[in-house]
């Protein structure tokens, strides 16, 4: 495979620019970011590297990664950067082009997942562990999954049968249709 | 340059090379061979009429190729003294015997075709090295085009085509087509930390100037992307490390890290094949000029110079301080310096930097009427001496002399060009060499003081 394509190099470097702030170009490559992250063992490309293909241009390998979705935003990586970069930014931008571009995630789940989480949030205000769950694990076809430690946590009382729902859940849903608004305003 | 032409305490000798030196610290005896140049310094104007009106034009090496110049021409524009030379390989006169245009038209009548080369003998208190380098022909490396490629030039060429009072008024363009280039790759270590090329140091200055040629390109002309392929970026030096970081945030050259592995030609293009270590991928670009980044070598003739001088060089030519920290503008030899490139790569400050040391150094022995000297030196005692001179061919420093002593030759020592090394002690059958202090009686000596003091010692200890 051959780098970089014959557009401007510089392209995707001010199209993120644009979105969020953030300049690629200031990355020195010393690799912090992929030190720090505690997800990074699971990512098929590490974060420096994310940094480094937007330098190169590289959208698509960017944005067919699976880093994107599995980054968990801890900002690990944006504190210890010493050039101030904020890459769990730059990660949230990217999740939001790779939806937008229709592109087949990595890891398909992770998208999922994302859905139902937020489905949550909208109805209740908050997380019903126990729904998201089943609804995960129904969603992906894997209805046994990590079954035996239902009882366990149920007996701890990590979470409850019915869930709760937050008092102003109103404002919640402001939030939630304020977004949507923005987001057609764009 | 013509601030110190003009100083009356400089004497300028252009157009010549030193091929003998003799004697040692503040007194040396130097032998200047000065080459005839054709015009009469003294008679000429500098008007420049005889350059205009030569008929032979051959590629200018200050240009490296990339102008021409005449057959009677000076190296470049402010050239000191500011008299130009005659080339006798190329110059029609000397080659057929017919021409002589320069010395009709010269209003001055400085043409002098008779001048013969002259040997001068000067002598000297101190020598300061400043002979530079050179640069490595990028030729070896086949995978970038052994040479075939007309695009494919040195940061040198870059930088003449940069130059507004250079061949191309300042245009970059790609010498195969005169087009004005748009994808530039720089290739940095080119011959430079290379093991199999012979070269395994850092050049030093190729990442800074580098990173100066892509600001320019940018600057200039900003339809231009620049490319760096490099191995390490080394911007070492007060506001360096900015700088870089300024070609690549504020003139957004692009730094692939990774070796080039081979250049090859498509269509008017060339493709530079790479690979960017930081993501492991394999990068092809498209390029309309290269320009490698070729290492600092030394002058082709250095080694002979350090024979000259009796200075020691290392293993590529470069000439060695007396000692690496505390000495590192002293040659090995009493009263002779080094600065510049001469001795490793340097850039500018640096080279500022150790010429103004080894200026004051040599200023130090001038300004003395004596000069002090480590009295641990080497003393041949003439009774003794059986004069078959063995010491004379092992001493490092040239510091022993032959000398005749009624009639009988015998071997002495120049006390300002000796190190006290000790070689002519070890190698003397007579024992007539010693080093001050250190002669074999007073180390036996020493040695049975020691014995004596610890047998009292143990004696004492016995006792209790």
């Amino acid at each position: 495979m051959s780098y970089p394509s014959n557009s401007n190099i510089h392209l995707f470097r001010n199209e993120i620019l644009n979105l969020c702030k953030q300049d690629v170009a200031k990355c020195i490559q010393c690799g912090k970011c992929s030190a720090g992250c505690p997800i990074s063992p699971e990512m098929d490309i590490q974060p420096n590297q994310i940094i480094r293909l937007i330098q190169l241009n590289d959208r698509e390998g960017v944005l067919r990664s699976n880093t994107i979705w599995l980054c968990a935003s801890c900002e690990t990586c944006s504190v210890r950067c010493p050039e101030k970069i904020e890459i769990a930014t730059i990660m949230d931008i990217l999740r939001k082009l790779s939806l937008e571009a229709n592109i087949q995630a990595g890891e398909k789940n992770i998208v999922k997942f994302d859905q139902i989480f937020l489905d949550s949030i909208k109805k209740r205000g908050r997380v019903h562990e126990l729904g998201l769950v089943i609804r995960y694990n129904l969603t992906t076809g894997q209805p046994w999954k990590d079954v035996h430690l239902g009882p366990i946590m149920f007996m701890k009382g990590k979470f409850s049968l019915l869930g709760h729902r937050i008092k102003e859940l109103e404002r919640v849903k402001e939030i939630f249709r304020l977004s949507r608004r923005i987001k057609s305003q764009e | 340059m013509t601030e110190s032409s003009q100083n009356e305490n400089i004497e300028i000798f252009t157009y010549s090379e030193v091929i003998d030196v003799k004697g040692f610290v503040g007194n040396f005896d130097v032998t200047i061979r000065k080459k005839p140049r054709y015009v009469d310094m003294g008679k000429c104007t500098g008007c420049g009429l005889c350059i205009e009106k030569c008929p032979t034009k051959v590629p200018s090496e200050w240009d490296l190729g990339l102008g021409m110049r005449k057959a009677i021409y000076k190296p470049f524009g402010q050239a000191v003294p500011n008299v130009p030379v005659i080339d006798k390989e190329n110059c029609r006169f000397f080659t057929t015997g017919k021409c002589k245009v320069c010395q009709k038209i010269c209003p001055a009548q400085a043409i002098d075709y008779e001048q013969k080369e002259e040997l001068i003998k000067k002598k000297f208190g101190a020598i300061i090295v400043a002979t530079g380098f050179t640069q490595f022909d990028p030729s070896v490396y086949g995978e970038y085009g052994g040479g075939r490629f007309k695009d494919v030039i040195t940061a040198l060429h870059l930088e003449r085509m940069l130059d507004a009072s250079g061949p191309t008024g300042g245009h970059v363009i790609r010498p195969s087509d005169q087009k004005e280039p748009k994808n530039i790759v720089f290739i940095q270590c080119v011959g430079s930390r290379d093991e199999s090329k012979g070269y395994p140091y850092c050049s030093r200055i190729c990442c800074m100037y580098t990173a100066k040629q892509a600001i320019l390109l940018k600057d200039h002309f900003p339809d231009t992307q620049s490319y760096i392929f490099y191995i390490d970026i080394r911007a070492g030096g007060k506001n360096y490390e900015e700088f870089v970081k300024r070609a690549q945030r504020e003139y957004g050259a692009i730094y692939i890290r990774g070796r080039v592995s081979k250049i090859y030609e498509k269509g008017d293009k060339l493709i530079v094949r790479g690979v960017d270590t930081l993501t492991g991928k394999q990068i092809e670009i498209e390029a309309d000029l290269v320009v490698l980044a070729t290492a600092i070598i030394p002058q082709p003739d250095s080694k002979e110079l350090a024979k000259i001088l009796n200075i020691p060089h290392d293993q590529y030519g470069f000439f060695t301080e007396a000692h690496p920290k505390l000495q590192p503008v002293e040659s090995l030899t009493k009263g002779i310096f080094l600065t510049g490139s001469c001795q490793f790569p340097k850039d500018i400050p640096d080279s500022v930097a150790t010429t103004g040391a080894a200026s004051i150094r040599a200023c130090e022995i001038l300004s003395k009427d004596e000069l002090v000297l480590d009295p641990k030196i080497a003393k041949i005692d003439p009774e003794i001496c059986s004069g078959c001179l063995n010491c004379l061919e092992v001493c490092p420093f040239d510091a022993i002399e032959r000398n005749e002593v009624n009639g009988k030759i015998i071997a002495q020592v120049i006390p300002t060009l000796c190190h006290g090394c000790g070689n002519c002690a070890a190698t003397c059958r007579t024992k007539a060499a010693n080093v001050e202090g250190f002669a074999d009686d007073q180390i036996y000596a020493q040695i049975a003081s020691i014995v004596e003091i610890l047998q009292k010692e143990k004696l004492l200890e016995l006792s209790e």
